[in-house]
C-alpha cells in the first residue's frame, strides 16, 4: 500500500510538468491546466492503490485531467469566457493522440523563463510548473515565506495571461537570447543548491538534483544545442565532487584538498563524454568551456597532476565570451599555478569585487604563497567580514591560522 | 489580437538633447510610424507636451476640483505613446525595441484590458 502511494508521488514529480504543458496548450490557461492535473492526481491517489498502476501513468493523468477540465468548462460554459468556448470547440476537432508532448514542455519552459518576468520569478515558476515542486518546497529552498512565494507565482501567472506572454518556442532569430535566459534559470537553481548560502540543507541539495533533471529534459528536447549539453555536463561534473566537498564535520574542503576517490566516477564519465561531444561539434560557448575546465580537473587523479596550462587556456577562451570580474578571478587561480602567485596577484588588483568574499580569500592565498604573512592574514580578515556561511567561515578561519603560522 | 500601450519615458529636468539628435529622433520615429501603418499594427500614436502643462480634474464628493500639475510628482512622466495591435507580448516587445531605438528613450509596454466584443 505504502509502495503504491509512493508511485503516485513519484509520477507526480516526474509527470506534472509534462501534463501541465499539454493542457496549457489545449486550453490556453495555466491555472485551469494546473487545477485539472491536481484533480487528476487526487483521483489517482484513490484509484491506483486499488486498481494498480495504469500502463501509461502520464497518459492516464493527462486524459483524466482533460476530462475534469472539460466537465468544468461545460458547467461554466454559460459564462462569457472565450477561452472556455474556444477550448470546447478545439476539443471536438482535435483527436487526443495528436499531443506533441515534447514541444509542449519546451513551450512551457520558454514561457516560464520569459524575459518579461523578473529572474527570481522565472526560477520559481520553472520549478513549480516544469519541475512539479510545491510552493512550500520552493519557498524552503530559497528561504522565503511560502506566502511570498505563492504570491510571486500567482502574479506571474496573471502577467502571463494579461500581458499575453506567448506559449511557444521562440523563432530562430530570438532563440539564442531566450535560450540563454532558460539556461541561466537552470544554472541558478543548481548554484542555489550547490552554494547553500543559507537555509534547509536537504531542500537545497534537492535543488541541484532538480537542476540536473531540468538540464536532462532540455538536453532531450534540444539535442542539437551545444550550450544546452554544455550546461548539463558542467552540472554533472560539479555534482560528481559533492561528497568530497565537505568533511565529516561539514566543513568545506577546497578542490586541491579533496579525497578524489570519493568523486562519483559515473557522473564524471557522463560529463566528460558530453564535453568530448561538444569539442567535436566545435561551436564553443561559456557553459561548454566551463564544463571543459571541470573535465580537466576531473581527469587529474591527484591535485598536483592537474593540467593547469590547459585550464588557463580554457579560461582565456572563456574570457572572450564573458569578460566579467568573476571569470578573471577564477582565471587568476589557474594563472598562479602556471606563472606564479605574483603574476596572479597583479591580474586581480583592480577587480571591482570588493564585497565578494572569494576575492579576498583568493588574494589571501596568493599573499601567503608569496610569504607575505601579515598581508595574507589581513586579507583573510577581509574575507571573513564578507560571508555569514558557516562552512565558508570555518574554512577561512583555518586558512587564516595557517597563514599566521599558528 | 491584443492591444498594447507603448509609452515613452520622459525625465523631467533632464539636460536637453542637441538639436541634430532631436531631429534624428523625429526622423526615425516618422519612419517607424510609417512601418507601423504599412503593417497594419498601428492604432494610434502621439507626442505629449511636458507634464508641467498638465491639469488634474477630480470629483471630490460632487464638487469638481481643478488643480495644476500631473497626477504624480514622479520625475519620470509619459512623453508620448503608441497604441498597437499585435498577436502577443513577443510581437509587442519587438515593436517596442524598434520604438526605443527610434526615440532614444525607455519604452514601457502595457496591455489593454480585453474588449468584450473582441
Amino acid at each position: 500500500m505504502e509502495e503504491r502511494g509512493h508511485h503516485v508521488e513519484e509520477v507526480f514529480r516526474h509527470e506534472y510538468g509534462r501534463a501541465v504543458s499539454v493542457l496549457v496548450r489545449a486550453f490556453g490557461d495555466i491555472d485551469l491546466a494546473e487545477e485539472g492535473v491536481q484533480e487528476a492526481f487526487v483521483v489517482a491517489a484513490e484509484r491506483w492503490p486499488v486498481d494498480g498502476l495504469p500502463p501509461s501513468p502520464a497518459g492516464w493523468i493527462i486524459t483524466t485531467a482533460r476530462r475534469k477540465i472539460l466537465d468544468r468548462l461545460r458547467r461554466e460554459a454559460s459564462r462569457d469566457d472565450r477561452h472556455a468556448q474556444a477550448a470546447l470547440l478545439h476539443e471536438r476537432t482535435e483527436p487526443e493522440e495528436a499531443f506533441a508532448v515534447q514541444d509542449d514542455r519546451l513551450r512551457l519552459i520558454f514561457t516560464c523563463c520569459h524575459p518579461a518576468l523578473a529572474p527570481p520569478t522565472r526560477v520559481a515558476l520553472t520549478l513549480r510548473l516544469v519541475g512539479g515542486l510545491t510552493t512550500g518546497e520552493i519557498a524552503r529552498a530559497f528561504v522565503v515565506p511560502e506566502s511570498t512565494l505563492a504570491q510571486r507565482i500567482s502574479r506571474a501567472k496573471a502577467k502571463i495571461r494579461d500581458a499575453g506572454i506567448p506559449y511557444r518556442v521562440p523563432s530562430s532569430a530570438e532563440l539564442p537570447d531566450r535560450l540563454r535566459s532558460v539556461l541561466s534559470v537552470v544554472y541558478l537553481v543548481f548554484n542555489e543548491g550547490y552554494a547553500a548560502t543559507a537555509g534547509d540543507r536537504l531542500a537545497r541539495e534537492d535543488l541541484t538534483g532538480e537542476a540536473i533533471r531540468l538540464g536532462r529534459v532540455l538536453a532531450t528536447l534540444m539535442p542539437d544545442e551545444p550550450e544546452v549539453l554544455g550546461l548539463l555536463a558542467l552540472m554533472l561534473l560539479i555534482e560528481a565532487r559533492r561528497i568530497a566537498r565537505a568533511d565529516a564535520a561539514g566543513e568545506l574542503v577546497p578542490l586541491p584538498d579533496q579525497d578524489r576517490s570519493l568523486w562519483d566516477g559515473a557522473l564524471i564519465a557522463e560529463g566528460q563524454a558530453i564535453v568530448r561531444w561538444c569539442l567535436r561539434r566545435n561551436t564553443p560557448g561559456p557553459y561548454q568551456i566551463q564544463a571543459a575546465i571541470n573535465a580537466v580537473h576531473s581527469d587529474a587523479s591527484a591535485a598536483d597532476l592537474t593540467e593547469w596550462r590547459q585550464i588557463l587556456a580554457l579560461y582565456d577562451q572563456l574570457t572572450t565570451f564573458d569578460s566579467s570580474p568573476v571569470v578573471t578571478l577564477n582565471r587568476a587561480v589557474a594563472l598562479a599555478e602556471v606563472e606564479g602567485a605574483d603574476a596572479a596577484l597583479v591580474s586581480i588588483r583592480a577587480l571591482p569585487l570588493d564585497s565578494y568574499y572569494l576575492l579576498h580569500a583568493v588574494r589571501a592565498d596568493f599573499l601567503r604563497r608569496l610569504g607575505r604573512a601579515e598581508d595574507a592574514v589581513a586579507a583573510y580578515d577581509a574575507a571573513l567580514e564578507r560571508t555569514d556561511n558557516e562552512a565558508e567561515r570555518a574554512f577561512l578561519l583555518r586558512a587564516r591560522g595557517v597563514a599566521a603560522g599558528r | 489580437m491584443k492591444q498594447y500601450l507603448l509609452s515613452v519615458a520622459m525625465i523631467e529636468g533632464a539636460p536637453p538633447r542637441a538639436p541634430a539628435e532631436t531631429q534624428r529622433a523625429y526622423e526615425l520615429v516618422d519612419e517607424l510610424n510609417a512601418e507601423l501603418q504599412a503593417t497594419g499594427v498601428w492604432v494610434f500614436a502621439g507626442g505629449l507636451q511636458p507634464a508641467s502643462s498638465a491639469t488634474v480634474v477630480r470629483d471630490e464628493g460632487g464638487e469638481v476640483v481643478v488643480t495644476d500639475g500631473p497626477f504624480t510628482e514622479s520625475k519620470e512622466q509619459i512623453g508620448g505613446f503608441w497604441i498597437i495591435e499585435v498577436d502577443d507580448l513577443d510581437a509587442a516587445l519587438a515593436w517596442a525595441a524598434k520604438a526605443t531605438r527610434a526615440c532614444g528613450d525607455a519604452v514601457e509596454i502595457r496591455p489593454f484590458q480585453e474588449n468584450p466584443e473582441a
